[in-house]
């Protein structure tokens, strides 16, 4: 069994949690497409946006030389940051330059993929997350699970207990509203007292030198309008051109992601305001080696809306910690090999290549070819586990000489239909391990065509 | 020593695909018969409230009727001939000043039909953005005939690029981050009137 199937037991052989879960991530998955199809230019939006992205990957020093000289010309400072490590430097130096020690974060992928909660906190900062999801597993202390509802796998009695032992409500909460309103409270006193403020990006404007952030709660809002220390971290390929190309990808963002039309707050921001500072860091971080790989580089178009793992089959049913990744489900699959290809090696298998990833995809990513192009990639590296590898050979032999085959068929049946069932199961591998195996007919197919075509 | 920019951005050169040419600006088919109730029925669709109100008299007397408006101590209002509030914008220098705020009364720029949102600068905040976010209710009036269809028409108008904040709000704050029960008011304002007037 391979290392992500290994780590989707924990949730496969929990049945009833696994339906919940599955019905949950499916439920967005249905909201997506009421939003979408309400949409006559959809498809047309979709095109525009993969059009864009490629055109800007295709000149990204150069829009990122422009994005950086407009938003020096705002006022604000800009960062750049080769790698996780330097990114966490360039905050933490920030911080400790400032003296600040209360950190209120919004939510950014980036700074998972950074791990820089660990290295702020090793450093006696206070860091918090500020969105609901975000707040839940940190006071968890679990990654998120989705990249945009970092919860999804949490049952809402689980919550209710975490927040009893650590935000000291009453035992057996369990509704959402009195949940909410209770994070509301006790984050409402970490905003007032946060010294900083760091957000994510959603969309970077390379003609104007701004950025946008999207939320629904407030949360990047509140976390940066309060005090007067704002940095912005930001992936290299968040870039977009031109302002009015928000169109496009804000109509595409929130249908995509949740079926709302927009994200309740989008927030533009030119510069520091006044009397404030703003830092905006530049990170690259194994991007331009994905940008030189011609298969690969389409994965950076993505905008992080999570359609992708709320349609696939895989996702549902495994969770988003089976992954072991920062971003799961199957654009995470595209990504995290290009980041460590032997940690990551059986991420291009959890996926049935049923192609739903790219056809519910925002900016058009190729996902499942993308997932079948790693499978060769990993094969040809020699990283796929040997019996694999040999079976495909074995298997490959055989599907070309028709006599074998025929002969391999006859083989299955008649031993298929002696052996014991037990036996037959721990035979066929990781198939047979959730599944009992077909009873065996007696005829082949070839030999039933046959017989059925002489009547 | 090379920096990391000098090493990024080579490092970005020597991985650049071939040119792929930037497409014009998208524009939109869509267009709504009546832009006025579609606008309002999006408000409605993301959680907010929409009143429709010929004139800033009116507008007045709709705000006073909000039960928000009736039990609000401390009101911020940036429309002051349509109500005045009880805490001036200006008497606060830092922005934890409005912790206590109930009610904030804005007035936005312009709506968009097919999302509910409504466009706000610092313009009108008087760079005090945070009270938009600090307060439990938020009113926004915004003039009837300033209404856009879709995000292209509003990108259209919008000229960005100066220094400052700018702000799609579309409904009041919300989470479903909990089992995805979709719960009104998570960090900002817990309910969202959009006073629609002309």
């Amino acid at each position: 069994m391979n290392a992500h199937a290994r780590a989707a037991l924990t949730l496969v052989r929990d049945e009833a949690r696994l339906h919940w879960h599955d019905a949950a991530v499916w439920n967005m998955r249905t909201k997506r497409d009421r939003a979408a199809s309400a949409v006559p230019d959809w498809e047309a939006l979709r095109d525009a946006a993969s059009r864009i992205k490629l055109h800007t990957l295709s000149r990204l020093p150069e829009y990122l030389e422009e994005f950086e000289r407009k938003a020096l010309a705002l006022g604000a400072q800009v960062h750049w940051a080769a790698d996780a490590a330097e990114h966490n430097a360039i905050v933490l130096g920030l911080l400790r330059d400032r003296g600040v020690t209360r950190l209120v974060k919004s939510k950014s992928m980036l700074t998972e993929e950074c791990h820089l909660n660990g290295v702020l906190e090793e450093a006696g900062i206070e860091v918090v997350d500020t969105d609901l999801g975000e707040r839940i597993v940190q006071l968890g202390k679990e990654p998120p699970s989705h990249i945009v509802m970092p919860a999804i796998h949490r049952k809402r009695e689980e919550i209710g207990e975490l927040f009893h032992r650590t935000l000291h409500t009453p035992a057996g909460l369990s509704d959402p509203k009195q949940l909410t309103e209770a994070a509301r409270q006790h984050l409402r006193q970490k905003f007032l007292a946060g010294q900083a403020g760091l957000t994510g990006v959603n969309f970077a404007l390379a003609e104007t030198g701004g950025f946008v952030v999207c939320t629904n709660e407030g949360n990047a809002d509140l976390g940066v309008a309060l005090p007067p220390i704002h940095i912005a971290s930001m992936g290299v390929e968040k870039l977009i051109p031109r302002a009015a190309d928000l169109a496009v990808f804000l109509r595409l963002l929130a249908r995509s992601g949740t079926g709302q039309p927009i994200t309740t707050y989008t927030s533009h921001f030119h510069g520091p305001r006044p009397g404030g500072e703003l830092h905006i860091i530049l990170v690259d971080n194994g991007r331009s080696n994905l940008l030189a790989s011609e298969t690969h580089r389409r994965a950076l178009c993505c905008i992080r809306c999570g359609a992708c793992m709320n349609t696939c089959p895989v996702y549902r049913r495994s969770g988003g910690h089976s992954y072991r990744t920062t971003v799961p489900g199957p654009i995470g699959s595209v990504l995290s090999p290009a980041a460590d290809a032997v940690r990551n090696v059986s991420l291009p298998f959890a996926s049935s290549l049923c192609g739903s990833c790219s056809d519910v995809c925002p900016v058009k990513i190729d996902l499942h070819s993308q997932l079948l192009a790693w499978r060769r990639e990993l094969d040809a590296r020699g990283l796929t586990p040997v019996g694999k590898r040999r079976g495909v050979k074995i298997a490959s032999w055989v599907l070309q000489r028709p006599r074998v085959y025929r002969f391999a068929g006859w083989m299955v049946r008649f031993f298929g239909r002696l052996l014991p069932a037990g036996l037959l199961r721990r035979l066929s591998g990781g198939w047979g391990q959730e599944r009992d195996l077909p009873p065996m007919p007696v005829r082949s197919f070839r030999e039933e065509w046959r017989s059925r075509r002489a009547n | 020593m090379r920096t990391s920019r000098e090493k990024m951005l080579e490092g970005l050169h020597q991985a650049r695909p071939p040119p792929v040419p930037l497409p014009d600006l998208a524009t939109s088919p869509v267009r709504f018969e009546d832009v006025a109730s579609r606008f309002a029925q999006s408000v409605v669709d993301v959680g907010g409230a929409c009143l429709r109100v010929p004139g800033l008299l009116e507008a007045a007397a709709a705000i006073r009727a909000l039960p928000v408006t009736q039990s609000a101590k401390q009101i911020v209002s940036l429309v002051s001939d349509v109500l005045p509030g009880n805490l001036s914008i200006d008497a606060v220098a830092d922005p934890h000043g409005f912790a206590g705020v109930d009610l904030a009364i804005v007035p936005g720029e312009f709506g968009v039909a097919e999302n509910g949102a409504v466009w706000l600068t610092d313009a009108v905040l008087r760079e005090r953005r945070a009270v938009l976010f600090v307060t439990q209710h938020l009113v926004l009036v915004v003039p009837g005939k300033e209404l856009v269809h879709t995000l292209h028409d509003a990108y259209a108008r919008l000229r960005l690029g100066a220094p400052g904040f700018g702000i799609f709000i579309s409904g009041p704050s919300k989470t479903a981050d909990i089992e995805q029960a979709l719960v009104i008011g998570a960090h900002g304002a817990r309910s969202t009137t959009v006073l629609l007037v002309g």
